[in-house]
Formats: C-alpha cells, structure tokens, sequence
C-alpha cells in the first residue's frame, strides 16, 4: 500500500496526560508524528487534536483505532488531504534594515498575501497562512534575504464530512 | 452540551462524612466489594496503611515480600475469581517494581487495580525523596492512569478507576496519590461509576454481521473453531459449547483460552501455536471458515502471516475493535461480548455435523500422539519427564485443579497436557511471558479460590525470580502446592540455543541451590524426586496435603518441547521432532 499524508483528527476529554497517551501509540509504532496541534473544539470541554501523519491507510486505520481505544477518547477519524480543508501559519522575524533596503522584500510581502504583524526599530515579523507549499515557497523566497527566526504551527484542518460528536454525547447522556 | 457531565453514576442520596482521603481510600475499596489486596507499605502509602490496620478486620492486606509480587498474586485472584484485583504500593521503587506485572495484566486484559503513593503535592517534580513519575512510567501499559493530588477528587476516580478496570475488555488501572491527599480530609460520599462518557466499554453488536458469520458457518464443509481467554473473559462458556456441539465443529484453544471448555470434549481438539498440537495448527491451514472467538491472532499462534488461514473465510468474534484487521484480515467482525454475540448466532445455526473432518483432526492427533505425546507422558525410557509429572497431577487432582505455570519449557508441557473440567483454572502469563509469575499468582489463584486445589508448575528459573513470595505462603499457611520441574537449565531458551544457535549455550546453565532445604527453611514440607518409582507416590502425598507442599522434580537436563512452530514459519510446518 502508498504512504501518502493523512490528518487524524481526535476529540477528547481534555485530561493531563492523554498527550501522553495519544503521543505513545505512534511512538510504539515508529511512525513519526509530521505535526501535531492541540485546542479546543467546537464542543465546550471537548479537545481537538489535529495530528499529520505520512502513512499507509492500513496504518493510519489501525492507529485511528488504538487512539480510539483510549478510555478518555470520545472519537478518532483519519481523513485525506481531499477530505479536508487545512491550513497552517508561520511567522518571519527580519531585520527591519531590509525592508528598506531589499526593494524585493516589500514584493514578496504582497506576492504572497502575507501580513506585517509587527515593525520595530530592528526587526518586522511577517505572518502567512496558507498551505504547507505555500508557506515553503515564501520561505524559499525570503531566504537569501537572510531570515532571523522562522516557526510554522502545525496542521489544523476542518474535514467536509460531518464529525457528528454533539451526537455520540448526546447518546451517551441518553443510555 | 456544557451540561452533559463526563461520568454517570449511581445517583440514590447519600449523605457525606467528613473524613481523611486515606479513609476515605478504604471506603472505596469496601464499597467495591474488595475485601483482600497485596501490597509493601512504604512512606509515602502510610496514611493508607495506617487506615488498613484500624479496618484489618473488614480488609485483608496480604504483604507480599516484593511489589512484583503483589501484582502478579492480584493477578491470579482475578484470574479464578473474576473479580478485581488491587495491588498497593508506595512511591519510587515500590511504584516502579508494579509494573511488570502491570504490562503482564494489560496483555492479558486482567482487571487489576493499583493503587501507589506519592510525594506531597508541592514536591511534585523537585526529585523529592521516592519520587517517580508513575504516571508517566505506567502510561503505555494501563488501560487508563491518573494522579490524585487532592483528597475531594478520591471518590469519584477510585470509582472511576474500577470501572474501568473490569469493565469491556479489561485491564489494569493505576491510581497515584499525593501523601497530601491521603492526609487531607474530604466531604465522603460514594457513588459506584456507571459510565464515562468517553469510553464504550463493548461497542455495538451489528445484526448482519451475526446473519452472515451464520450463513458462513451454516455452508461450510471444514468450518474450525479457536478461542481464546475472550471466552472466559465474557462467561461465554455455555454459548461456546453450544455452538460447537449444535454446529459439530471442532475447537481448539490459545494458551489463554485454555479450561474454557472441557479437555476431554470430543471436540476440544487441543491447542493452537509454536508448542501447540499438530492437527489444530495444520488444519487452521485447511479449514474453510475459521471462527475466531475472543482471541487476537498473536505471533505466537498464527507464525507466519502470509501463509496464515489464507484459504478461509475469517469470522472474528470480538469485543476491542482494535484488534479486528490488526494482524489477519477478516470477512466478518462480530463485535461485542462473547456470550452475548454467541446467543444471538446460536437460533440460526443448523444442527450438524462434520464427521470426516473431525476425522482428520483424530488422524492427526494419532500422529502426534505417536511421535511426541506418547513418550513424553509414558516414557520408558530413564530420566524423567517433565510430561509425565503433569499426568500424575492430572490423575491425582482428577483434572479438577487450578494450574498455574510459570515461563518457559513447564509452561508449554503444562498447558499441552494438563486436564481440565472447570473454566477459569489455567492461570498463566501468556501475552507478556513474564518469568517469576506463577509462584505469586498461585498465591492469588489460591485466595480467590480457598475451595479449590491450586497447582504451581513452575521452572527452576522462574522460581527463583519470585521465591521470596514462599514467605508469604508459609505465613499464611496457604495450602498451596509447588512443584518445581528442575533441569538446572533456562529450558527454553537452551532449547532454541540447540536448534537455532548451533548449540553455542549461553548463560543457560544453573547452577541451583538446595530448593528443598529452600522450602524448608520457610517450615513448609518440601520433597524431592530423582527416580520415576518415587513419582506418584510424591504427587498423591502432595495432594493429600493440608498444608502447603513443596515437590522439586529432578526432570531430564535437556529435553526439547516439541511439537515446535519454528519464528517465522508457516504454522503448516510445524515440526514433531
């Protein structure tokens, strides 16, 4: 079976140590975790974790099924990167000298649809959101500028099929 | 949906006492129905055994001479009782030797509680005296963990946690708590735990998987049956006979799933695996539809997977959805309870039976019985077997003992050829293969089970991994029976250094000590037998014992277990010498 990259996608109870957990079961498997994001969800007291794996479905299943097995997780699924919309963000600290130096630097800014979040005496920080080639090639793009400090977030993704939660609760609540 | 509490529970009033979490620790327990536990008290556990002595006379507390020792005899308790185990220990190293048989009861899905002490709260993480992240330690090998760091949250996670301990499939659970918390008082009140909301104990049965697992087994010309512990687990006993004998299919067993059925059934065709018999693991390879009842497809029963049941139809009757499709692929998943699932099957299956079938697993246990069974149960030859001394127990105890074996070359000769009428009488390590288990298991298997025989198989290795627990048999004068199969060798492992290691015999040679004088020291009543003449008259006189006995059998230095699955074969290739 083809690797390709899948989103795992966990709601749970948010408890100490199911980070833990969770974190655990790819490690037992030697299967690398590409990124991962933790919030909350769209259910009050309910997690999210968003977590990027390059897999094979067969693997992606079973994993999806051991994280599912955790007592404190309500429900695990594993989407393609079609069934999902995602997105990352990135912030660039450059050293303010540039901007007005580099004539370039102002058209990457705008080529790129990337914001100016702060401007100080020495340095500015650009924030892009975007796909993870998206937000590569604007790096590629800075790069020979010289860039003081790069970080990108993990995946988040919503996925276009219902993840019906409210409803798996709520027959909880009725048994 | 902010309204929708995380747990259900029992919710008749109760009105609270004001007491410490240390009490209110004992109340839980109570509450649970327990009654004994095993444990080592130690500084940061001591509010709890300070509790324990003032409550000695509603809760046993059993001191184990090791942590191991407390989990693996917890275990055994659980085993024969069915009941929840509790082991307790302190922080640090009493925590951290839990947890072998921590991982031991978590592969073996038994239902334990363990219950340790820690520092105090505001010394978490500054490497205080006996601090050990248990927590974190346990993470990988517990159905579920938590740290209780103040007293008001007792209630509701000791409820929580036995729950969840012996509830679906079930595992074992750890519960730490700060000394803090067992020092501090709370407002008690105690409400069992019926549910969380996170967490489904058995998933639903789906009714058209039962209709097609049916119609599979209502066609099929070879169908083959293997159950594992699944079966005992889910008192799925009765409905597994049922439907053996209303369907005519012969049955074989993994290690876990053995004394689920009656041994002498005509259709219990013996046991599946790398020491398992030879018809059950040949014809695994030539059945039509493989019903698999509460069993996992473990390396150690299916060897090579390419080459595993490739010809049948899979029906995989299971209560862990995680487990369907892990390791062999399957037609059919039926998931839930055993017993429920199998109640559901059994209107539609057609009465029937399948005579030449059958007729092939006789076939092939003349042949085993001829080449192996034979001369290890009925040697002639000089030097004992170790087969010959689990007969003489069969015979002895009328198949009606508990059996509990230790790792290695007496674990494999014990479940091959030791007899069973009654379920829940095999007790062994078999997903983990811990060495040192069954000494303290017996111990358990014995006190969750008084009425009953408890027989310790165990090697001159294993033994002395857990022998300092022979304190706890002599103290207590537990009525156990120990034999020891001493070849003065690791027995398996010289074993696979002859075969697979051009003999080169590393680290495998003992040199042991005087195992009578041993079990004497502790003042119990100990015999050794070199001659195969002194044999029976050394079982019966075992047997007949009130009081805990101790028989060392002196068995034959370098005897193999045969029949043998080589690693990485296919299970059609199964060698009988």
């Amino acid at each position: 079976m083809e690797k390709q990259w899948f989103t795992i996608s966990v709601y749970s109870e948010n408890h100490v140590g199911l980070l833990n957990r969770i974190s655990g079961i790819f490690l037992k498997r030697h299967i690398n975790i590409e990124s991962l994001n933790v919030s909350k969800s769209e259910i009050e007291g309910v997690s999210k974790f968003t977590i990027v794996i390059f897999s094979t479905e067969d693997w992606a299943i079973k994993i999806v099924n051991q994280i599912e097995k955790q007592v404190e997780v309500i429900k695990a699924y594993y989407h393609t990167d079609e069934e999902t919309i995602y997105q990352e963000s990135a912030l660039f600290k450059i050293a303010s000298a540039l901007l007005f130096d580099e004539r370039q630097i102002q058209n990457i800014i705008k080529e790129h649809h990337s914001q100016i979040v702060t401007v100080s005496r020495e340095f500015f920080v650009l924030a892009k959101t975007g796909r993870r080639h998206e937000i590569d090639e604007m790096h590629e793009a800075l790069e020979p500028y010289g860039i003081m400090q790069f970080v990108r977030t993990g995946r988040i993704a919503v996925s276009k099929a219902a993840m019906p939660i409210t409803n798996i609760l709520a027959e909880f609540q009725n048994q | 949906m902010e309204t929708l509490k995380a747990e259900k529970k029992d919710t008749k009033k109760k009105t609270a006492i004001r007491i410490t979490g240390a009490e209110a620790i004992i109340h839980c327990l109570l509450a649970e129905g327990v009654d004994l536990i095993y444990g080592y008290p130690g500084g940061a556990i001591m509010p709890v055994y300070d509790e324990l002595y003032k409550f000695q006379d509603r809760l046993t507390h059993i001191l184990t001479r090791h942590e191991q020792g407390a989990t693996h005899a917890a275990q055994g308790y659980a085993r024969v009782s069915g009941k929840v185990g509790v082991a307790m220990a302190t922080s640090g190293p009493g925590a951290t030797n839990l947890v072998t048989g921590i991982a031991d009861a978590q592969i073996d899905s038994t239902p334990m509680v363990c219950i340790t002490g820690q520092v105090a709260r505001h010394l978490l993480g500054s490497d205080a005296f006996q601090e050990t992240d248990i927590v974190g330690i346990s993470t990988p090998v517990t159905k579920w963990n938590y740290q209780i760091t103040r007293a008001e949250e007792i209630p509701e996670i000791m409820a929580k946690a036995f729950y969840i301990a012996k509830s679906g499939r079930p595992g074992p659970v750890l519960v730490d708590i700060t000394k803090n918390a067992q020092f501090d008082e709370l407002d008690f009140v105690y409400e069992k735990c019926t549910g969380v909301r996170s967490y489904k104990p058995a998933p639903k049965t789906d009714m058209s998987a039962i209709e097609k697992a049916a119609e599979l087994i209502n066609n099929a010309k070879k169908p083959y049956i293997v159950f594992g512990q699944g079966v005992i687990l889910g008192q799925a006993e009765e409905e597994l006979k049922a439907l053996v004998e209303k369907a005519g299919i012969p049955a074989a067993w993994t290690i876990l799933g053995l004394s689920a059925m009656d041994t002498d059934h005509p259709l219990n065709m013996g046991m599946v695996g790398m020491h398992g018999n030879y018809g059950p693991n040949v014809l695994t390879n030539e059945c039509d539809v493989l019903l698999a009842i509460g069993m996992r497809f473990d390396d150690r029963v299916t060897g090579n997977l390419e080459t595993y049941a490739k010809q049948a139809k899979v029906i995989h009757f299971e209560i862990d959805p995680a487990e369907v499709n892990k390791n062999v692929k399957v037609d059919v998943a039926v998931l839930g309870n055993a017993k429920q699932t199998l109640e559901l099957l059994l209107p539609l299956i057609n009465k029937n039976e399948h005579k030449e079938w059958v007729a092939e697993f006789e076939k092939k246990r003349q042949i085993e019985y001829d080449t192996v069974i034979d001369k290890d149960i009925y040697p002639t030859k000089p030097g004992l077997t170790m087969g010959e001394v689990i007969e003489q127990i069969n015979v002895a105890s009328g198949h009606k003992a508990v059996i509990v074996s230790d790792v290695g070359q007496h674990q494999m000769i014990a479940c091959r050829y030791a007899k069973f009428k009654q379920t829940k009488s095999n007790i062994t390590s078999g997903g983990l293969g811990t060495m040192g288990f069954a000494l303290p298991a017996a111990i358990g298997a014995k006190m969750g089970a008084m009425e009953r025989e408890v027989v310790a198989i165990i090697g001159d290795g294993g033994y002395q991994m857990t022998i300092q627990e022979l304190g706890v048999i002599f103290q207590h004068n537990l009525p156990v029976k120990i034999v020891v199969l001493n070849n003065d060798h690791l027995g398996m492992v010289r074993q696979w250094q002859e075969l697979f290691f051009e003999r080169r015999y590393a680290s495998t040679v003992m040199t042991n000590p005087d195992f009578v004088k041993i079990a004497e020291g502790y003042h119990i009543k100990a015999r050794r037998v070199v001659e195969r003449s002194d044999l029976k008259d050394a079982v019966e006189e075992m047997m007949a014992s009130k009081d805990p006995y101790f028989l060392e059998v002196r068995v034959e230095k370098e005897d193999n277990v045969f029949p043998m699955v080589p690693t990485g074969a296919s299970i059609s290739d199964i060698l009988l010498k």
